[in-house]
């Protein structure tokens, strides 16, 4: 189906199963422990070997000499795979660094041995008598220092590395009211609690890999790629996954290893990385130094504004595209961004949740805040001036549906905004009160998804589709959207996801999976409809399906009726015209956050937050909010206390597991609230559909800040705001 | 890990024995620490020597009106005892700014007390570590020290000792009681327990080969107001940047150990001297001839801001 007009009224304007909060289908599954994950599949392969990962002491150089003596001859110990015996190896499209090391090493902790045993700890406790010896190059391991001769990014298919509109340097200098501040954010790791863990068996030169992946169809392409076999000898099966936030968008090392491993030895292998060597293996979200410089006049119009972005990625990585939302954000005749990218040596920097925006609005919405102090007004109404319903690079090019003065109108009359004080002057006994606020925006991308349906003779209704769900909801959503197109209850309907001989879908990622993947199964819906009305001999346009039936006119049938002995199948896919070039398609949420600061010690505690969230049709406002909590409580982790530690002499992060990564724990997080307005975008998609999953993310970290700055008077403008970086700028104490 | 033979203790002694019979042997109490450790093969013992089963795991008072509690007692039960949380607050606040609950319910007195530094070089055994790896090198000097010590470090080690609930034993005056392979029992006060790392920073303590903790003993009550204040990245299941322990008696005097600053708990009773001056004085003292590091510097302001805090608190 091809979506090229705006959608009108159509079976899901309904709404009987559609927007309703239903609980995840796959939830009692979850918390029985009756939805495998992959490493623990013994229902499709007993008895499988263990492999374990030995990752590289060095950040860059190469191995001389490995000596495997002793490990071969250890307990338990079949097969030992390194670089020497793996056979030549391509590389994925996703992929920067090689997954195997060896002899070249390009990032610490780059795999470069897999120890296969019959257990695991006799892998573990063999992979420890491996005797590697390198010969280290000096590398590049500090953004700052690198910084300066850091060239603008090659442009990104849908992204360019400089833009420029109008005369900015001009118009700044001409501004009577201007910030020129540079921010900073530090590497992020994904740490999700199911570590990457694949399981592969062999027939033949056929692969299938049972794996915890969110983009099932381009990471089957780069197994295919990686392993040096055609397309179609590769299976990827991953139905359940325990979290990803963009860091099993790709193919990871345990993939290509326990593939590489059950070849050699002859029997299906399982790896799953160990948690203190996935920062440093896989990818992580890139540090960024960002320079904003906005110019206003003093009755608080934009008149100029530019955001400089930089980042260090391996040789042939992508930047980390801080400036995008700044392009489209708010109005300016007079507009600059530039993308420069740094070459170091640091293991591979790559998407994680809301790649871009989440940085990047982690600088920004400071600046808007420093900027509306400056002149003197309050933050909801500068940004409420400064609205634009156009892209403000191409004027000529409207917002589909753009609801964020709406958002921060609502917000700040929920949240009780007119209560806060001047910086540094509400006191509760011995906590510093404040309240700070952020805009959150992410663009809505449209992606062609594919979904098959079958109904059957009892009036079921299966969908496939390889789309994943990351435990995010998708499993629900896409049920109710095929119960509401063929008129049958939610339970009346099987999903089936996460295989790679299912129709291909986006996958999960860039919060584009709600919204396309439902649109692709709305289209196969359809088709079925289609397909029954005929069967039926009933007219297809004025065909209505409810209640398990199927009624035309007069005419009426059991929908189980169409089946047949062999029941309907229908399979199409969404896909999309310009609309998405005629119109800016994004999301947008209004963050408000309360924070208290120990006036001794400069310890922080959040107590309310609030998202005012216009995303389109909410599909179901149970797993949307889900999502958005969760994406709060990550933005408080980037606020405050989330960072790689770099050792920038050796070249990796140190804090390489969950005891030195803090993420937020339940202490952390208090009341968190979720309001989403009631609207359509007709023009996304026939849901009418957006996404929520990474624009719960988008601003957050900067209202945590913001609220920090209103408490206490002091403006921190590196990330994570810990309290060395402000304590002796707090008042003096007795 | 490496493989070990395991073993269940039948008395202190005989495991203090087996433990000296067995150069590579370890005890194992919880296990959340040396299980952890064994993992990464930072400890590879050859042999276990399970004392669990030993009957070590009772609080009673003792004869001078204090508390002897047992190397076994349970973190959890040791901060909910009742006799703790009237008369010794402090201990039972500390053992519960530390790990998780269920973390808690394993770590024993014994095992805690002896659990090893968080350094993060330490943890990667590709690094050099002179505790790890004797005469490897300190691959933290020079590196991430954020969270590493600010004083009594040498230029052979500057990790922190990582425990809450040694810091309040410290203020408390604890005493850890021992029986060797020999079957001698001793007494070591806990401020003599811990060592400071100087070139040695692989020995962390007064124990000698195969010396078994028996028991953790604390005086008698010193009343006034106990205070455990713990300061983090976030609000709870971290370790300290810094920790405060102070005991404040109504005339201003008192005590104060602070946390995550050395490689033992640390006490300058000279300092405490100045209490009645204020957290400024006292700092001042107690954190004379500390030498941070730039990234850590901000522990002496903030052990100083802490102390007021909790100077503040007891006044209130
Ligand atoms: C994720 C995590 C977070 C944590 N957070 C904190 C925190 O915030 N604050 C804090 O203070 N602690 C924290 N801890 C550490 C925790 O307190 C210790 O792991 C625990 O107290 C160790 O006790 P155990 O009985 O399990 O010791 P074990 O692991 O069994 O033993 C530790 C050591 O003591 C030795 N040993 C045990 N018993 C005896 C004995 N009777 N005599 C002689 N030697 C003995 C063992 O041989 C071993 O070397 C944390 C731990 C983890 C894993
Ligand atoms: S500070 Fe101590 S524990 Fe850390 S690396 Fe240096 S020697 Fe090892």
């Amino acid at each position: 189906m091809k979506f090229d007009t705006p959608a009108t009224t159509n079976p899901i304007d309904q709404l009987k199963v559609v927007g309703k909060g239903y609980t995840r289908i796959d939830g009692p599954m979850k918390t029985t422990g009756t939805a495998p994950y992959a490493y623990e599949r013994h229902d499709v392969v007993d008895n499988p070997a263990y492999g374990y990962v030995l990752g590289s002491a060095i950040a860059k150089g190469k191995i001389t000499s490995m000596d495997l003596d002793a490990a071969k001859g250890a307990p338990g110990v079949i097969i030992i795979v390194t670089a020497d015996n793996a056979g030549k190896l391509g590389k994925g499209k996703l992929n920067t660094a090689h997954l195997l090391g060896g002899p070249a090493i390009e990032h610490y902790h780059q795999a470069v041995a897999l120890v296969v045993a019959q257990t695991f700890e006799q892998a573990r406790s063999a992979a420890a008598l491996i005797r590697v010896s390198y010969q280290e190059d000096q590398g590049t391991y500090d953004l700052a220092a690198a910084k300066n001769i850091a060239p603008v990014a090659k442009d990104e298919p849908d992204a360019k590395s400089a833009t420029s509109v109008g005369d900015f340097a001009g118009a700044f200098a001409a501004a009577p009211v201007k910030l020129d501040a540079t921010y900073t954010t530090p590497d992020h790791s994904h740490s999700m609690m199911e570590p990457f863990a694949s399981m592969a068996a062999w027939t033949g030169n056929k692969v299938t890999i049972w794996t915890s992946n969110q983009l099932i169809h381009s990471s089957t392409e780069d197994v295919a790629a990686t392993l040096n076999l055609p397309n179609d000898n590769v299976r990827l099966i991953s139905p359940f996954i325990g979290g990803g936030f963009g860091g099993k968008l790709f193919i990871r090392s345990d993939v290509i290893l326990a593939a590489l491993g059950a070849r050699a030895a002859g029997q299906p292998v399982k790896v799953t990385l160990q948690r203190p060597l996935i920062p440093n293996n896989t990818t992580h979200r890139a540090s960024t130094i960002q320079r904003i410089r906005i110019g206003a006049l003093a009755d608080g119009h934009i008149t100029a504004i530019g955001h400089e972005g930089w980042s260090g990625n391996l040789p042939e990585g992508r930047p980390e595209t801080a400036v995008m939302q700044t392009r489209l954000l708010y109005a300016g005749a007079n507009r600059m961004t530039a993308t420069r990218l740094a070459t170091l040596d640091l293991p591979e920097g790559n998407a994680m949740r809301a790649p871009g925006e989440a940085p990047g609005l982690m600088a920004l919405e400071i600046a808007m805040d420093e900027i509306a102090d400056k002149l003197g007004m309050d933050p909801v109404q500068f940004r409420i001036l400064n609205d634009t319903q156009v892209d403000p690079e191409k004027p000529s090019r409207p917002y589909s549906r753009r609801a964020l003065v709406e958002c921060l109108k609502m917000g700040a009359d929920k949240f009780g905004w007119a209560k806060r004080g001047a910086p540094g002057k509400t006191v509760d006994g011995r906590w510093l009160v404040g309240m700070g606020m952020a805009a959150g925006f992410r663009n809505s991308m449209v992606k062609k998804s594919g979904a098959k349906v079958y109904l059957d003779g009892k009036g079921d209704i299966t969908v496939e589709t390889d789309m994943t769900d990351i435990g995010t909801g998708t499993y629900t959503i896409l049920a109710q959207t095929a119960a509401e197109m063929m008129g049958v209850g939610l339970h009346q309907v099987v999903v089936r996801l996460g295989d790679s001989t299912y129709p291909v879908s986006p996958g999960s990622g860039g919060q584009f999976g709600a919204s396309n993947s439902t649109s692709g199964v709305y289209a196969a819906c359809l088709k079925l409809r289609e397909a029954v009305a005929q069967k039926l001999g009933f007219k297809s346009d004025d065909t209505m399906f409810a209640d398990g039936r199927v009624t035309s006119g007069s005419r009426s049938a059991a929908l189980a009726d169409a089946a047949g002995e062999v029941g309907l199948q229908a399979e199409d896919a969404i896909e999309y015209g310009d609309l998405d070039k005629k119109y800016q398609e994004s999301t947008f949420a209004g963050h408000f956050v309360e924070a208290a600061v120990n006036s001794y010690t400069g310890e922080i505690r959040v107590r309310r937050m609030l998202a005012v969230c216009a995303a389109g049709r909410i599909l179901n406002p149970k797993t949307a909010r889900s999502q958005v909590i969760g994406a709060m409580t990550m933005g408080v982790g980037a606020a405050l206390m989330e960072e790689l530690a770099v050792d920038t002499r050796r070249g990796f992060f140190v804090n390489h597991d969950l005891a030195g990564y803090e993420v937020p724990v339940h202490a952390d997080i208090p009341h968190q609230d979720v309001i989403f307005l009631d609207e359509t975008d007709p023009i996304a998609n026939p849901m009418k559909a957006k996404g929520v999953g990474e624009l719960g993310l988008c601003g957050v970290a900067a209202a945590v800040a913001n609220a920090v700055y209103n408490a206490t008077g002091v403006r921190v403008r590196d990330y994570p705001i810990t309290l060395d970086k402000y304590l002796t700028r707090l008042p003096a104490v007795a | 890990m490496k493989p070990f033979t395991y073993e269940r203790a039948t008395s202190a002694s005989a495991a203090a024995a087996a433990a000296a019979d067995n150069p590579g042997a370890k005890f194992i109490a919880g296990g959340t620490n040396l299980l952890d450790l064994m993992k990464l093969q930072i400890e590879a013992p050859s042999h276990l020597i399970d004392v669990n089963g030993l009957d070590l795991d009772k609080i009673e008072p003792t004869q001078d009106g204090g508390l002897r509690i047992g190397a076994l007692v349970r973190n959890t039960d040791l901060a909910a005892d009742k006799r703790v949380r009237k008369d010794y607050g402090l201990l039972s606040r500390a053992l519960l700014a530390g790990a998780s609950g269920q973390l808690r319910n394993k770590a024993t007195t014994a095992g805690n007390l002896l659990q090893r530094t968080r350094c993060p070089y330490f943890y990667d055994t590709n690094q050099p570590c002179n505790k790890r790896q004797p005469g490897s090198g300190c691959s933290a000097i020079g590196g991430v020290t954020r969270q590493l010590a600010v004083i009594g470090s040498s230029d052979a080690c500057i990790a922190t000792n990582p425990s809450d609930m040694a810091v309040a034993m410290r203020a408390l005056d604890a005493m850890v009681e021992t029986i060797d392979p020999a079957g001698a029992a001793r007494r070591i006060p806990v401020a003599d327990f811990h060592r400071l790392p100087g070139d040695t920073p692989q020995v962390e303590t007064a124990l000698q080969p195969g010396e078994l903790i028996t028991a953790v003993t604390l005086p008698k009550p010193v009343g006034g107001k106990q205070i455990y204040h713990k300061v983090r990245d976030r609000a709870s299941y971290a370790f300290a940047l810094i920790s405060v322990a102070a005991v404040v008696q109504p005339d201003g005097s008192g005590r104060v150990a602070v946390g995550g600053v050395a490689h033992k708990p640390w006490r300058v009773e000279a300092a405490e001297g100045e209490m009645p001056h204020g957290a400024k004085a006292v700092a001042e003292k107690l954190l004379a001839g500390a030498k941070p590091t730039d990234e850590n510097a901000f522990k002496l302001p903030l052990v100083e801001r802490t102390l007021a805090a909790v100077l503040a608190e007891a006044r209130a």
